[in-house]
């Protein structure tokens, strides 16, 4: 809480307990006056003082302005007429409370989202002269410089690691809970937690062009692209008020003269009270505070399930879309090889592994890395000798005295070896052993691991058509659509051909109203990206042409994180949109009950603050979006 | 040249106000605020001192809500 904010609660207390103590007085004339002003005065005062400088700002529609000649035009009808004093400070009162309620809620969804951003820490340990830590202002460290993060310490600035090994909490980043390890010459992000050991990180960026920084810049940019709902409620709040109050004077005016020109009682009071009611719902603070605050607390929500939405906007587009269409490589598959199938002739599948692995050692092909991830141990005590690379064929080596070669068809041919064919898809990798054929092994690009969830996910979030776009052949590709569930897939693509391919989609679509989103990995779709209506880029983290260039950002590489971040747009949507009927509608509601005579103050006062509140309430609910989990969805 | 200023300020109505008010500024190209992150932008002509204009804008913010504060120095 504010000082400001305790300063009026205090106020707030105090009228009420004055206003239940006065409920047992009984006085009447000038004294019960003085008695009721008193209150009045104490929880009036500002908004009485803010609408004489309305006044002589020359605001008309100063919502203070109109909320004190409501209550001051309530105290003087009680003067006259009724005595009841009550109305009017009980106006001023929940007037208050609303205010200060508002200022409290937006005031801690600030903080919280604040909280949920506390991504860039405020200092970086250096070594001095003496070998002694010293902490420094992050801006102040040079790229290249050599900083140390102490376990349970922020990363500031992004770096390599040259000294120590540790692991790393990376969720305020990706949103994904599972430690990282890192070591000397691993990357390291800033805005990561180091868990373990003592790093020593050679920088790379200076502190304002690190990640933590970058996306703090981007979050805070986000809610200023403003969505077409919020255009819509500030060009509706600019009318709004004028009418209300041109409405109130009409109401005040014309009845009572047309009454009396009718010959009966014109009834001046009775239309005044009607009048000061319009006053009272005349400012649209529900509607303007509660939409942009569900956007804010839904771009909060996103970025902690580790999606990075780049505006109000996007939040609308994306909540809209009906066509998702992927890149392969990379965003629906992991864009490295891995072993899929291992057919040996006479020996074990290990057995085969294993002496592949052993050819391979020296190679940084990725079908020999993917080999030696299947076989970690290959590092035993067997003997290789000759290792020997023939370009366009594979690699051949003495292993324990016997010759292997391991490679494609080709090296089999000139060998003389009788291979086999495969029925798997995939690049095959021969094995043969002094000239024969012992059995091959099948390496692909695997799709990732929670690919086919998110398009059952996107599936259930209402998304029609789901394509898939990639340079690879028609084989590959197919497989791959067909195993994950995808409607469409145009293989052979070059990298041209993808925009037209997003175009064709574009022109395709049903409706103004539905968006198309292009998914991909950022290194080289750039052009896709934004010519999609709206464009996410995955696995981003350090590539900054990847987030220039879209408009959602996936801090990971899951492709699940898309489902996610559509499911927690379209709640936004469906709460703003909840707020505005709902506000919009009780507004109007109590204006056309209050024109009837059926409205009192208490009424309109639950229009504009009750409303407010509730709408308040509901806008918050934006932030908390349960993560799913991706594997409950098979 | 553009530059994003802190600033102060309790009702999101007021907020809009307050942008309504600084885009009709001399010197200013655009304004934009961000009631929730407490955040102007503002976009100036060229050649204009931002400082001598955020006096204008202040000015002209404080007389659609007295309240106010934009913290420009």
């Amino acid at each position: 809480m504010t000082e400001k904010q305790k300063q009026n609660l205090i106020r707030i207390v105090i009228t009420s307990v004055i206003m239940i103590a006065l409920n047992f007085i009984e006085v009447d004339g000038m004294f019960r006056f003085t008695l009721y002003i008193i209150p009045y005065f104490i929880i009036g005062h500002d908004i009485l003082i803010k609408a004489v400088k309305g006044v002589r700002n020359r605001q008309p529609f100063d919502e203070n302005l109109l909320m004190a000649i409501a209550t001051l035009g309530a105290i003087a009808l009680a003067l006259y007429h009724s005595g009841d004093y009550v109305e009017a400070i009980a106006v001023m009162l929940f007037y208050q409370i609303g205010e200060w309620f508002q200022s409290y809620a937006v005031g801690k969804s600030r903080k919280d989202i604040a909280d949920l951003m506390d991504i860039a820490p405020d200092y970086a340990n250096m070594e001095n002269e003496d070998g002694q830590l010293e902490q420094v202002d992050p801006d102040d460290v040079k790229i290249g410089s050599v900083i140390v993060v102490k376990p349970g310490e922020r990363v500031p600035i992004d770096g390599i690691v040259i000294e120590g090994h540790s692991t790393l909490n990376t969720a305020a980043l990706t949103g994904e809970s599972l430690p990282r390890d890192v070591e000397p010459g691993k990357e390291i992000i800033s805005g990561s937690i180091n868990l373990t050991g003592l790093l020593k990180v050679r920088t790379t960026k200076e502190f304002g062009e690190s990640t933590a920084s970058k996306i703090l810049e981007l979050i805070e940019d986000a809610s200023s692209r403003k969505s077409k709902s919020e255009e819509f409620i500030t060009k509706f709040a600019r009318v709004y008020t004028p009418i209300v109050v041109w409405a109130a004077i009409a109401l005040a005016l014309i009845p009572p003269v047309v009454l009396t020109v009718m010959d009966s009682e014109p009834m001046w009071g009775e239309w005044l009270y009607r009048a000061l009611t319009f006053l009272i719902i005349s400012c649209p603070c529900a509607l303007v505070i509660s939409i942009p605050l569900s956007f804010f607390a839904g771009l909060g929500a996103a970025s902690r399930h580790g999606v990075l939405v780049k505006g109000s906007n996007f939040m609308e587009t994306l909540s809209e879309t009906k066509t998702v269409v992927f890149d392969k490589t990379g965003t629906l598959t992991k864009g490295t090889f891995s072993v899929v199938a291992i057919h040996p002739e006479k020996l074990d599948e290990a057995q085969l592994l294993h002496l592949a692995a052993h050819v391979e050692r020296y190679s940084s092909h990725p079908i020999a890395l993917s080999l030696l991830e299947a076989y970690p141990d290959e590092k035993d005590d067997c003997i290789i000798e000759n290792t020997e690379e023939i370009a366009g064929r594979g690699i051949k080596a003495i292993i324990n005295g016997d010759t292997v070669c391991v490679g494609n068809s080709r090296m089999m041919d000139d060998l003389g070896a009788e291979w086999k064919p495969c029925e798997h898809t995939g690049t095959i990798v021969h094995v043969a052993i002094n000239g024969e054929y012992e059995g091959h092994i099948v390496v692909s690009d695997t799709p990732k691991q929670h690919s086919k969830a998110a398009i059952k996910a996107l599936r259930e979030q209402g998304i029609r058509e789901t394509v898939m776009l990639t340079g690879d052949s028609k084989e590959v590709a197919e497989k791959v659509a067909a195993e994950l569930g995808l409607d469409q897939v145009k293989s052979e693509l070059l990298p041209q051909d993808k925009v037209s391919e997003v175009e064709k989609l574009l022109a395709g679509k049903r409706s103004e109203d539905e968006a198309l989103a292009f998914v991909g990995d950022g290194v080289n779709d750039a052009p896709v990206l934004s010519r999609a209506d709206i464009g996410i880029a995955m696995g981003a983290m350090g590539s900054d042409a990847a987030i220039e260039a879209a408009d959602v950002v996936l801090m990971d590489d899951d492709p699940f994180k898309i489902a996610t971040a559509i499911r927690i747009s379209k709640k936004c949507l469906r709460i703003v949109k909840e707020n505005i009927w709902f506000a919009i509608g009780v507004k109007v509601l109590v204006l056309i009950a209050g024109a009837l005579g059926f409205a009192s103050m208490w009424a309109a006062i639950f229009a504009d603050v009750g409303v407010a509140v509730l709408a308040i309430l509901n806008a918050m609910r934006c932030m908390y979006v349960k993560a799913q989990d991706p594997e409950t969805i098979n | 040249m553009k530059k994003t200023y802190t600033i102060d300020v309790d009702c999101a109505n007021c907020a809009a106000k307050m942008e309504d008010a600084a885009n009709k500024v001399d010197g200013v190209k655009a304004a934009s605020v961000n009631f929730m992150a407490l955040k102007m932008k503002v976009e100036f002509e060229d050649g204009v001192e931002p400082n001598d204009v955020m006096k204008n804008v202040l000015a002209d913010c404080r007389k659609v809500e007295p309240d106010c504060e934009i913290f420009f120095e």
